[in-house]
């Protein structure tokens, strides 16, 4: 089921995987911060427009 | 200038459409997938390119709503266990299919016929439900699941909320949507979540938690066994993650103000655009009216900016407690 590919082939795919898991991560935690800092003033921005 | 192969204009679209698409995401809990696949086939990429970066383009997304839900405890994992068991057995299937067909030649026709029909189906489903009132809906969803509930197929389990039902029926629905989702790269939770609320009887908010846990690890073995062919265009992937990841925090936080049901109209109307979009730009390919694929292109792009900013309206709306101005008053259905 995972494939009759090389070893190099897996380790490739879980690379990939493992890249796309690793940016999820990085800008789930990055946008995060970036909600704490500018968040709450751009809500009270706009609700007083 | 060119960065990982692709265009600075094409980097900023790819970030642009993601930032939609995590909006959309993140408010109703489907992966918007069903639009990245399309969108990518349109384009012009190669189906197993368009199917492959659509499924590890889910698998990025669901990890970042995963992590925003974990706090909520809303999971069944003896449901989530069963629906991924089956979806890894149901993609694989899908992916053969998808390999068979590229190999004929065929693929590229066949897979836009099926998200024509899908989109169009589901599409017109949820105006159905958007057009009919909570009382008949609600009477309708349970009607279905007790008639399901009552199927004693065993082994039978309980989940949460108390609702017992057929494994095998649940190992059977976790296999079709995993074959379509193998096969059209898609999430599959658009498919499932329907399939557990209305089809099992699962509540809303644990239908929500099981669906995107089950997502992250069915989208990573999909796009996982895509990949090993070389079939997931990882920069795609990266730009259009880069706005999904915020979109998908503003689309969360509208779930705070907006209620689903206000701007599902516009949902469904989204569908069928997205459904219109392929079958265009397949009557172009082929009758060789090149301009039917900048039209297709300009439907789903154009309907993706009308519902995500829908929901973006319609929070601001919210927010400043507005509902007799004449933008806000077009954020319901």
């Amino acid at each position: 089921m995972i494939g009759s590919g090389t070893i190099a082939t897996v380790v490739d795919a879980a690379g990939l995987i493992g890249t796309v898991f690793i940016e999820a991560i990085a800008l789930y935690v990055g946008y995060g911060a970036l909600e704490q800092s500018i968040g709450r003033r751009m809500v009270d921005r706009i609700r007083s427009e | 200038m060119e960065v990982f192969g692709l265009s600075l204009v094409l980097i900023a679209l790819f970030v642009g459409f993601g930032l939609l698409i995590g909006i959309l995401f993140g408010f109703f809990g489907m992966g918007g997938s069903f639009l990245v696949t399309p969108a990518l086939l349109v384009m012009g990429y190669p189906s197993r390119i368009a199917v492959g970066s659509g499924l590890a383009f889910v698998f990025g997304t669901s990890v970042i709503g995963a992590l925003r839900h974990r706090e909520h405890g809303q999971v069944d994992y003896k449901l989530a266990a069963i629906m991924t068991a089956a979806m890894t057995i149901g993609i694989e299937g899908g992916k053969h299919v998808v390999f068979f067909l590229d190999a004929t030649g065929r693929a590229d026709l066949i897979i836009s016929v099926a998200y024509v029909g899908l989109l169009g189906v589901v599409g017109l489903f949820t105006l159905r439900d958007a057009w009919t009132s909570d009382d008949t809906a609600d009477a309708n969803s349970q009607g279905l699941a007790e008639r399901v509930q009552s199927l004693r197929v065993p082994p039978m389990v309980t989940l949460r909320g108390d609702v017992r039902v057929s494994a095998t029926l649940i190992f059977a629905i976790g296999l079709v949507v995993g074959v379509l989702s193998g096969f059209l790269g898609v999430g599959g939770g658009f498919l499932l979540m329907p399939a557990m609320m209305y089809g099992l009887g699962v509540p809303a908010a644990i239908a929500v938690g099981t669906d995107i846990l089950q997502i992250t690890i069915s989208g990573a073995f999909g796009a996982f066994v895509y990949a090993q062919s070389g079939a997931v265009a990882l920069p795609v992937v990266g730009s259009l993650l880069f706005g999904s990841a915020l979109g998908a925090r503003i689309g969360a936080s509208a779930t705070q103000l907006v209620d689903e049901g206000e701007i599902k109209g516009y949902f469904a109307m989204m569908l069928l655009a997205g459904s219109v979009a392929v079958a265009t730009k397949e009557l172009g390919t082929a009758y060789g009216i090149d301009v039917l694929s900048t039209v297709s292109i300009a439907l789903i792009i154009g309907a993706t900016i009308l519902v995500s900013g829908a929901v973006v309206l319609a929070a601001v709306c919210r927010l400043r407690r507005d509902s007799a101005g004449p933008l806000c008053r077009l954020t319901t259905t």
